[in-house]
């Protein structure tokens, strides 16, 4: 057992190694807990129901695309028979979300998705508050 | 519910000779937008650039200094570059400034060349621009005969001095022009440039109406259009 030693730290070394996306996370204070958007303050419904809006929003936007940039409509009419310009800065998030990094960044980030609609389409000049 | 056959395949004809029906009313009825640019007007101010800046303003068109790199919706040119060979030394408007602009073409050469289909012609005349959809990979000015388009070989943003929230900006490798406004069309008002010339020297209208205020200026003064023996069709009139 004279190796008793260096058993020992490649152990601890290995054991080290193995949980350290535990460890990394926790010094990180990343959580379990999904990401805190701010809600909107004058507006209580969006133009789809949330939870369409949660999974599908992308698809909503990209035919908000297609039918403004392809047809020049801008016209959409949402269930409840609102009607809204269909337009990222102006409608989303100025009228709505405010600023894209307290909204739109959040869950964003959390997902680890960077979609490039940032590299156009301006942020809001208007940050609302938080709802809370 | 079940559908024979032959009931489908009626059906099936029925809506496309609908949707062809369609398409044919709205190109009958529908406008076709031009433009004229009265080049007498624009001489008796010579160093007016209010159109381009009311353009370029409202489109978030950046203003690099490199002009390797210059982005342009609309810009000047004297009248002899831009009409080669149709100013002689006498002519009255040798030095006149020209507003250039894309011309809309009716036949547009950078449309057949798109591989991605981010550049159309929209029924109503305009040659629009899909930006999400372009690649970048400039067959469209290459196609364009009268450079107006313009490719961002870098992020613009920085360049854009005072943003127009309304409209979005490009990024890199992205080829953009001017889309006769249409944004500005969608929910009737005329162009920035039209709207922004004190002088009334930009002429916006509607060439499928014979009695639209463009189609009299037309039949009354004497105008040319830029390279026309190329049968691209320019809907940019130059009244002279």
């Amino acid at each position: 057992m004279r190796d008793r030693g260096l058993i020992y730290s490649a152990l601890a070394l290995f054991l080290g190694l193995v949980t350290f996306p535990a460890w990394h996370n926790l010094s990180a204070h990343v959580t379990g807990k999904g990401p805190e958007v701010r809600l909107p303050v004058n507006a209580k419904q969006c133009v789809a129901p949330v939870e369409y809006m949660r999974t599908s929003h992308m698809n909503l936007l990209i035919d908000w695309r297609e039918t403004v940039v392809r047809t020049g409509r801008r016209d959409f009419t949402a269930a409840g028979g609102k009607h809204y310009n269909m337009s990222l800065t102006p409608t989303c998030l100025e009228q709505c979300h405010g600023a894209r990094k307290d909204f739109c960044d959040r869950c964003h980030d959390y997902a680890a998705v960077s979609p490039p609609c940032w590299n156009c389409h301006q942020d809001a000049k208007a940050v609302l508050r938080s709802a809370k | 519910m079940t559908i024979s056959r032959q009931a489908f395949l009626r059906l099936t004809g029925l809506a496309y000779l609908g949707a062809v029906a369609r398409k044919a009313i709205g190109a009958i009825t529908g406008p076709r937008w031009a433009m004229a640019v009265d080049v007498a007007k624009c001489r008796t101010q010579q160093n007016c650039t209010k159109c381009i800046v009311a353009c370029h303003e409202a489109h978030n068109v950046p203003s690099i200094p490199d002009r390797r790199h210059e982005v342009r919706w609309v810009w000047r040119e004297p009248f002899e570059h831009a009409f080669p060979g149709q100013v002689d030394e006498y002519s009255s408007l040798r030095g006149a400034p020209a507003m250039l602009l894309c011309n809309h073409c009716e036949n547009p050469p950078c449309v057949q060349v798109c591989p991605t289909q981010a550049t159309w012609k929209r029924e109503d005349g305009i040659v629009a621009m899909d930006w999400h959809r372009c690649i970048g990979c400039r067959y469209c000015m290459a196609a364009c005969p009268y450079g107006s388009r313009s490719f961002n070989w870098m992020d613009p943003q920085p360049y854009v001095h005072n943003p127009n929230p309304e409209f979005p900006m490009r990024t890199k490798g992205v080829v953009e022009k001017c889309t006769f406004c249409s944004e500005r069309l969608s929910v009737g008002r005329p162009p920035a440039c039209v709207e922004a010339c004190p002088e009334k020297a930009l002429v916006f209208g509607n060439l499928a109406d014979p009695h639209s205020p463009l189609r009299q200026l037309l039949a009354a003064r004497q105008h040319v259009r830029r390279r026309p023996e190329l049968g691209t069709g320019p809907d940019v009139f130059y009244l002279t």
